[in-house]
């Protein structure tokens, strides 16, 4: 007798890959059914093993090595290696240092979002599947890729924008000035001033061409009403308007909803701590950040299993086994408490108690226009932060602390990436590096399946995504994976 | 137009994203006005998944020409020689199989970057991802492509090494191969473009003076000269990083770090620690390049009981505690 059938119609494999306007290389593979994303399954392809060959190295050497584990958000690397190092070895930085690496980060963070936006995520609505669409040839205009003339104008804003780290940190990706003490490049009157004629040019772009309006009036928009009654004044004026228009047509508010636990570690701008969106009343939910309780799952990773529970990476290994059965990514499985959590900018703009992301987050959860809302608000915000930062820098004073560090000893490094909460766990022994563990944002936020089968939160995201006749390479698919602004470089190490 | 093809694999993508930082106020612009295409790269070009394979596939079938070929990252061989450390997603292919077949279709083969030249940093310690640059392992001949490789425009694998790579060297190789000026005499003995690598990092530091008179800094931030105690290897290795600046007005000793010489094969594992010079009875192992032992021992001695006190001051401090005297210039 032949089995029952199943009552549903017969899953479609896709898998799609390579893709593109991501850092790093990355497939997804899904399962299709009635025209949408059954179940999704997140691989990360490439492996370097960059924890273990910081093995047995003088501990300073992660200064230099870190950075390369990623090329658009090193200076992060290097803040989290630093600050491990500093954990280690009970260093403080002198004010002008400390404030001198929050900008390089900020720098970074910022150019970031700036690239994401206009290269990475936006030219997918050039595409000739929205050749219908009213706001097409607009959108073609601004952003085809290597063509759009706001995306050419963003390059060159980008450029600009990045002498920033230039000028404090020598160069831009992997500077080296980032240090336990602090930076190693002191900063004089004249050069301050400098430095703060390339953000006031940089809130000009801002200002001119992505909200066509002061950074203040964006950043003071209190709820969703507010901002859409804002884009009806103008528009077809400015980018984040456009970006609006096209999300409302395309329903990006219903596309990509992630698992509704956002992990942030912390910066000069938003406090650590844990958002639940199904414990949010009204006041905001942040629960305090308890890092003992972070894991690693390798169930689903090309990693020996050793019969281990999951380990905090404080004790954590990275033994590669590209055999293991049932294994499809070479990414482990982060949870805090055994769950899964997405990290980023909404995390940190939920944190920072900013009204127009916690109210959009109260409608629609975290989704594609979400993602996107949050970075743009975040740019609005954290510029004016960082003249107020640069501001404090006083000329003359020390930079940089000396670090000794101990023959043995642990340490620590938080920091936030662009993309989210970033995790260095440094163990010293015999004045070498015994131990380095590596929790990255895009680690958490594409995580495979863990031993429960909990889905990661961009495999979460995925299910429900619309998919097309003889779509190959769904397009839906490709905006949810962009909105996480994806880093796999980071994400294996 | 010289159709250009980027791939990545075994590296940070650092080199891509040095590559927008290029000194221009229309980066399409630059590239379209030197006569070069991107036929696709992994950060600027629209097409995704099945789109990319389609045009792999049709560069392999000779239907679309392939003039320059640029890798970006190490190629991992691992584990075993079979190349899973990176499967091309999408293909279920290793990027090893992808890049030996489209070298072998392409004009010009570009590595952009240390990994793709030498393996780099991929390749730091045991190397347990096998990893290697497209004709070098290091210092060593060979890599995937082999020593004897030859793209069909005759020239061997161009290696603009650099972690990263500066804008400037990507950027005038490929003017240069659009142009059709780009010899095999253009290269230095590691297949380095000339332009970059005949010049040493040392020109044009700003640390010149305190160089000059062996006032060396002591710790993180200090003004001095880096190469006595601080790991600076400035003075050996090829680039014109202090000439050509990096964003602005920067590099990575004017930022206050030794330079780790990232355009040298094998930087990654020196043997010691970056930031501390090694020494044999006092004296750096890494003398300047071509300074003959004797003559450094006897002017550095000297030079450091001239050191004018101005000199001697700033070296350890992160500001100028003592300025230059005034004095007149003219004659009478």
């Amino acid at each position: 007798m032949p089995p029952r059938s199943s009552p549903q119609a017969p899953a479609t494999r896709l898998v799609v890959g390579p893709f593109n306007r991501v850092e790093g290389d990355l497939e997804v593979r899904l399962d299709v059914r009635d025209g949408a994303v059954a179940e999704a399954r997140v691989v990360a392809p490439m492996y370097r093993g960059f924890e273990n060959l910081l093995e047995g190295r003088d501990p300073h050497d992660a200064l230099v090595i870190v950075p390369r584990i990623c090329g658009i958000c090193s200076v992060s690397q290097s803040v989290a290696a630093a600050r491990a190092l500093a954990d280690a070895a009970g260093t403080v930085a002198p004010p002008n240092g400390r404030i001198a690496t929050d900008l390089m980060l900020a720098a970074e963070n910022l150019a970031d979002h700036l690239t994401h936006f206009y290269l990475f995520f936006m030219p997918d609505f050039a595409r000739q599947a929205y050749a219908r669409q009213p706001w097409f040839a607009e959108a073609r205009r601004r952003f085809e890729a290597g063509a759009g003339e706001q995306s050419r104008a963003a390059i060159a804003a980008r450029q600009r924008w990045l002498q920033i780290v230039g000028t404090l940190g020598g160069k831009w990706p992997h500077t080296h000035g980032v240090m336990p003490g602090g930076s190693t490049r002191a900063i004089d009157g004249a050069e301050r001033l400098r430095l703060l004629s390339l953000l006031r040019e940089f809130r000009a772009f801002l200002e001119r061409h992505t909200f066509a309006a002061p950074l203040d009036e964006v950043a003071a928009l209190a709820d969703e009403s507010a901002l859409f009654a804002w884009q009806a004044q103008a528009p077809e004026r400015g980018d984040l308007r456009l970006f609006l228009a096209i999300a409302a047509a395309a329903g990006l508010d219903r596309l990509g909803r992630g698992p509704g636990r956002y992990l942030v570690h912390g910066n000069a701008g938003a406090p650590a701590g844990v958002w639940d969106e199904t414990l949010d009343q009204g006041a905001g939910a942040l629960l305090p950040l308890d890092l003992s309780g972070i894991t690693e799952d390798i169930s689903h990773a090309w990693m020996a299993d050793d019969g281990v529970p999951p380990r905090h990476p404080s004790a954590g290994a990275t033994r590669p086994d590209a055999d293991k059965a049932g294994a499809y990514t070479w990414n482990k499985a982060p949870r805090l408490r055994g769950r899964a959590c997405e990290t980023g900018a909404i995390a940190r703009r939920l944190a920072a108690g900013q009204p127009l992301v916690r109210a959009a987050v109260r409608r629609c959860g975290g989704t594609v226009y979400t993602r996107v809302l949050a970075r743009l608000l975040e740019l609005a915000e954290v510029l004016p932060q960082m003249e107020r930062w640069l501001a404090e820098l006083q000329p003359r004073e020390p930079f940089c602390a000396s670090d000794a560090l101990p023959d043995g000893g642990q340490g620590v490094g938080l920091a936030e990436a662009a993309r989210g909460a970033l995790g260095h766990w440094l163990r010293i022994e015999r004045g070498r590096i015994a131990g380095y563990q590596i929790i990255a944002p895009t680690s958490w936020n594409f995580s495979p399946r863990d031993a429960a089968g909990q889905p990661g939160p961009l495999e979460q995201a995925l299910a429900g995504t619309p998919v097309g006749d003889g779509e190959k390479t769904p397009v839906a698919v490709q905006h949810v994976v962009r909105s996480f602004d994806p880093c796999m470089v980071c994400t294996v190490h | 137009m010289l159709n250009v093809l980027w791939l990545q694999s075994g590296g940070c993508g650092g080199c891509s994203m040095s590559l927008l930082c290029a000194d221009t106020a229309d980066f399409p612009g630059l590239l379209q006005a030197g006569g070069v295409r991107l036929l696709w790269h992994p950060s600027l070009s629209l097409e995704s998944g099945h789109e990319i394979v389609d045009l792999l596939g049709a560069c392999l079938a000779g239907r679309q020409r392939l003039d320059v070929l640029c890798v970006e990252g190490a190629l991992l061989r691992g584990p075993n020689g079979t190349g899973r450390f990176h499967l091309l997603a999408g293909t279920g292919q290793p990027m090893t199989h992808w890049v030996a077949r489209l070298a072998a279709v392409a004009r010009h083969v570009v590595a952009v970057g240390a990994c793709a030249a030498w393996g780099g940093v991929s390749a730091a310690g045991a190397n347990a991802t096998e990893a290697c640059g497209l004709q070098y392992e290091d210092d060593r001949a060979g890599g995937l492509l082999g020593a004897a490789f030859r793209a069909a425009g005759g020239l061997p694998v161009v290696n603009v090494a650099g972690c990263p790579t500066h804008p400037g060297w990507v950027v005038d190789t490929l003017l240069a191969l659009a142009a059709g000026v780009l010899r095999a005499e253009d290269l230095d003995t590691l297949a380095r473009p000339r332009f970059y690598a005949d010049q040493l990092v040392h020109h044009g530091c700003t640390r010149n003076e305190y160089y000059e008179f062996k006032a060396s800094a002591e710790k993180p931030s200090d003004l001095g000269c880096m190469m006595e105690h601080m790991g600076c290897k400035g003075t050996q290795a090829h680039a014109d990083c202090n000439t050509r600046l990096w964003n602005g007005q920067g590099s990575c000793t004017r930022g206050g770090y030794a330079c780790i010489s990232c355009t040298e094969p094998g930087f990654q594992d020196t043997g010691h620690p970056f930031h501390r010079t090694p020494k044999l009875a006092g004296i750096p192992i890494g003398l300047p390049t071509d300074m003959p032992k004797a003559w450094f021992v006897a002017l550095a001695s000297l030079s450091k009981s001239a050191t004018p006190r101005r000199v001697k001051a700033n070296a350890t401090a992160d500001h100028l505690v003592v300025a230059p005297a005034t004095k007149k210039t003219r004659l009478g």
